[in-house]
This record gives C-alpha cells, sequence and structure tokens, in this order.
C-alpha cells in the first residue's frame, strides 16, 4: 500500500525520473538537476543497482548520499566524452524549448546572429543524443517550452534522426521527457504523446500547457512512490527538501 | 631554463588579432590574474577559445573580444554570465557554437597538427548549420558520415595551475586536470600562471606524479600569482568565490554599477585587486561569519 495522499509533487516527479533509469544497465547516470539527481540515486538504491553516479565533478561515487561517500572511480571531464562515445551513459538534461519530435535547444532564443536571448550553448546535447539514451526534464511544463518549433536543435529529434540518409545516427535514442505535470514518450512515428499524468493532473492542463497537439494519456497515472521510495527520498536523499524547490507545492 | 615572468609583463606575449585559448572550465581554475593582466594591456580584435567562464564575461565587458569559440559559458553556480549575454544580445558578438565533444575534437586535431578529426556529435543538429564552413566526411571503410571538426591552432594559451618550477613543469592539486594540457599542446605559445613557483624536487615530495600535467617543453612563461584564479576555484587552494561571483554578475545590471565595480576592482593592478577582495569581505564580515 502506498502513502498516496501525503505525496508531493516533486515526490512523483523524483519517481518519474527514477523510472527512467530502469533497465538502463551498468551506465554512467548523467542528471541535469535536483529532482533527476535524486531520481538516478533512488534509481540506484532500488530497481537499478548497477548505474554508476557521480558527484557532478570528477569522481564517481558508490554512495553520493553518504556524509563521507566512497569514491570507486575518477571522470574528468575529458574522460567523460570517451563514455559517452562508448555509449556508456545515460543523460536526463534540461530543455530551454522542446518540440513535438523531441529537438531540444539549450543555446539561444531568436535570431542566431544577435539573439533575444542567449543561453548557455549547445554543451554536449548534439552529441549526447547521437550517442546514447537521451531523456529530458522539465520542471515548469509551458508553452514556452514546449514549442511548435525550437529556435537551434541542440539535441537530435526523431524528426531528423530518421530521415538522416546514413546509418550514422543508429545509436540515437530519446526515451522520455518528465515534467512536473506529467511523463511524455514517443509514439511509432517519433512523436511525443502522454505516457502518463502525475496525479491530480488533468490532460486538459498538460494540454494547455503544450504548444502541439499532444495524444494520451496512454498508460493513466505516473504511479506512486513505494513507502521504502518515500523513506529513501524523505530520509535518505533529499532530507534538506531541495526538491520543493525546483517543483514547489 | 629560467621562464619566470612578472603578471605585468604579459603584455610582451599579446597581439591584436590572436586567437587565446582560456584554461579552465566554466568558473573552475580560470587563469583570473592572466586576465586581469590582459585587460590592462591595449591588446584587442581577440579570438576567445574556451570552455567558457567569467574570463569570457570579462573580455567581452572590456570589448577586446572579435569572436569567441566555445562549448558552453556559464558561471557554474549561475547559469549565465551577464557580459556575454549582452555582448550576444546587444551587439551580435560573432560566435562559433560547437557541440563540446566537437569542441574538444578540435583542440585534439589542433594538437595533432590535423586539419580535423571526425565525430559523430553534431550530426542533424544546427550547429553544423549555424556553422556553415563546416564539412562532413564519409568514412573509407563503411558507410559512416562523420563531421570533420577542423583542426583549432591556438597562438596563445593562458591557463592556471596549483604550483610550478621555473622551468614550467606545471602541477594540479585538484580533482581534475580539464584541458589544460590539451590547450597547452594546441598553442604555439603558453603562459601559466601558478599559486605558487617550488624548486622541483618539492613537487612530487607529497603529490603523486600523476599530478604533473604539464611539461615545461609545453610552457613558454610562469607567472606566479597567488589568489590567481579568483573568484573561480582553484581547489584545494582555495574554493570559488561565490560572494564576490554573485557580486560580478550584480554589477553587471547597469553602466553605473558596473563602472562602479571596474572602478573599485580593475581600476589598479592585481595587488589593488586582491586588496579590493579583501575590504569587500572585511565589509561583509559581521553579516558572514559562518557557524
Amino acid at each position: 500500500m502506498s502513502p498516496t495522499g501525503t505525496v508531493t509533487r516533486a515526490e512523483t516527479c523524483v519517481i518519474a525520473c527514477s523510472d527512467a533509469w530502469r533497465g538502463s544497465g551498468e551506465v554512467l547516470a548523467h542528471a541535469v538537476g535536483t529532482v533527476p539527481t535524486i531520481g538516478a540515486r533512488l534509481a540506484r538504491l532500488t530497481h537499478s543497482p548497477d548505474l554508476v553516479l557521480t558527484d557532478g565533478e570528477a569522481f564517481l561515487l558508490s554512495d553520493p548520499w553518504s556524509e563521507q561517500p566512497t569514491r570507486e572511480g575518477w571522470l574528468p571531464f575529458s574522460r567523460v566524452f570517451d563514455v559517452l562515445n562508448a555509449g556508456r551513459r545515460h543523460s536526463m538534461m534540461g530543455a530551454s524549448q522542446i518540440d513535438r519530435y523531441g529537438n531540444q535547444n539549450i543555446s539561444r532564443i531568436g535570431d542566431w546572429d544577435r539573439p533575444k536571448r542567449q543561453l548557455i550553448g549547445a554543451r554536449g546535447a548534439p552529441g549526447n543524443t547521437v550517442n546514447h539514451r537521451t531523456d529530458y526534464w522539465v520542471a515548469r511544463h509551458s508553452t514556452r517550452i514546449f514549442v511548435e518549433a525550437v529556435d537551434v536543435v541542440c539535441g537530435v529529434g526523431y524528426d531528423r534522426a530518421r530521415a538522416h540518409p546514413d546509418p550514422s545516427l543508429r545509436f540515437h535514442d530519446l526515451g522520455v521527457v518528465v515534467t512536473d505535470l506529467a511523463v511524455l514518450s514517443y509514439d511509432a512515428e517519433g512523436r511525443l504523446e502522454i505516457r502518463t499524468l502525475h496525479p491530480g493532473v488533468s490532460v486538459d492542463e498538460v494540454r494547455a500547457a503544450t504548444g502541439f497537439p499532444l495524444a494520451g494519456p496512454v498508460d493513466g497515472i505516473t504511479r506512486p512512490p513505494t513507502d521504502e521510495e518515500l523513506r529513501l527520498i524523505r530520509e535518505v536523499l533529499d532530507p534538506g527538501g531541495a526538491r520543493d524547490r525546483e517543483v514547489p507545492g | 631554463m629560467d621562464k619566470t615572468l612578472h603578471l605585468a609583463d604579459l603584455g610582451n606575449h599579446l597581439e591584436d588579432g590572436m586567437t587565446i585559448g582560456i584554461g579552465g572550465w566554466g568558473s573552475r581554475r580560470k587563469p583570473m590574474a592572466l586576465v586581469r593582466a590582459l585587460l590592462r594591456t591595449d591588446v584587442k580584435d581577440l579570438t576567445v577559445v574556451s570552455f567558457g567562464g567569467p574570463d569570457v564575461g570579462l573580455l567581452c565587458a572590456a570589448g577586446k573580444v572579435r569572436r569567441v569559440v566555445y562549448g558552453f559559458v556559464s558561471l557554474d553556480s549561475i547559469a549565465l554570465d551577464p557580459h556575454f549575454r549582452a555582448a550576444r544580445e546587444q551587439h551580435g558578438l560573432p560566435v562559433t557554437e560547437y557541440d563540446e565533444g566537437m569542441f574538444v575534437a578540435a583542440l585534439r586535431a589542433g594538437a595533432s597538427r590535423l586539419s580535423f578529426l571526425p565525430t559523430r556529435a553534431g550530426l542533424a543538429s544546427d550547429v553544423l548549420a549555424m556553422n556553415p564552413e563546416l564539412r562532413t566526411v564519409a568514412s573509407p571503410y563503411d558507410d559512416d558520415v562523420y563531421v570533420a571538426v577542423p583542426g583549432l591552432r591556438l597562438d596563445l594559451a593562458l591557463l592556471h595551475l596549483n604550483r610550478a618550477d621555473t622551468a614550467g613543469n606545471a602541477q594540479y592539486l585538484g580533482p581534475d586536470p580539464y584541458f589544460d594540457d590539451l590547450l597547452a599542446a594546441a598553442a604555439d605559445r603558453c603562459v601559466l600562471s601558478v599559486e605558487k613557483i617550488v624548486p622541483t624536487a618539492e613537487l612530487t615530495a607529497t603529490a603523486p606524479p600523476q599530478t604533473l600535467l604539464l611539461s615545461r617543453m609545453f610552457v613558454d612563461a610562469v607567472v606566479e600569482a597567488p589568489n590567481g584564479a579568483h573568484f573561480t576555484s582553484c581547489v584545494p587552494d582555495y574554493p570559488r568565490d561565490e560572494v564576490f561571483q554573485k557580486h560580478y554578475v550584480d554589477a553587471a545590471a547597469n553602466a553605473d554599477s558596473w563602472r562602479a565595480f571596474t572602478g573599485t576592482f580593475l581600476s589598479g593592478d592585481e595587488a589593488d585587486y586582491q586588496e579590493a577582495v579583501r575590504s569587500l569581505h572585511a565589509a561583509r564580515v559581521p553579516a558572514e561569519v559562518p557557524a
């Protein structure tokens, strides 16, 4: 039995992120953002004990939730590219814009040469998306982020990957987009659809916050945490409540 | 050979229009004393190649930059650098923005004196469209087609490490070498600053030899610049100065506050800068004593 009545939206999001890593095997969990980081650690503590976790800097940690974490490896930035080129990685990145095929933008908004808003830059998104499984985390599901067309394609979406004329993109693999309202996944045509709604969220609410048509939900409601998962989140992984600052309410 | 250089003489290594690679990563172990010394010269029209942080921001704010080549520009604990944003949004500063893996490939090619290296990164993304000079290359062995990232050579690399000897054998003591060795190898000349210059034998007296990141073969000048990465981190010597970094970002809010910032911190020499930083913290101590 799950204590659903007491579960916060942030905790639902942690569960959805954790489930994104289910079955990924012995790969590096690359998580951008507070909720995905907690989710990866929860996955490692529950259904995916082989996952490899980092401190977000240069070390691989067996138990990053401990006060004195054990270092099980050294992964400076220069070696991250060797890991991702080898495909031993599964990312959950952020997105400033994302379209219906999962094309993602973190580079700039508006004109390429003189943008309305210069963002952080493409970072590793182009390389991640053509080398290993990539998911996205959107803490505020809105029509500002889910747009008809992104201003710059950083992370490569399914339309471009499938139209690619040669086999060089055979490692392209987009999984899910977890938001504060729902979990989205891709249909057979590579278009985003609602996989599950978070408890208390309506289809209309998600569609109103999305700038393109969205089918679903195809799988009902996002599952609640188990008692053990809730205990791990609250007592072990995030006793300070950082998740609530990323997803209020 | 003794390669010791005084910070004030950095200008001897600079020319207008140079391509300069800057070490560190984001707001971590940046050669900030060298950047500040560069700001005191008349040099201009620089192409700056960087895993970008406040080095890029300060050079943009001072109008020293013709083009930035980068995979990202970030202050880490603060996502975006305000001066880089302003240079892009208000003045359309030209950039070459790559995927990070492409950026590394460009430097690896440059360091190996190759005209290009192939990467999968960049395929099907707008990085190719935004940089129309980029070409792809068909594999001679199978049906794959890769991005042919052109080799990037640097006229000069500016780096900051923890320790070095006077010959330029240099050591990092923190968790990550970043790409400083690659930048040095891709550069025709390399000016290095360190927290402390020590006798060669002292480098490995207490640290393993694997911390010796740079050989003197790749270093032309060594500057002793204590606190020379400030306000970025230089672990284990010191962490990032988050108070100062926020002050830097807040000061960029308008022309008046930025003028005040440059007047206080960037109008004198490096000793004046470090003194002004100490004063800033001294003024804050009553409210900021850690528990």
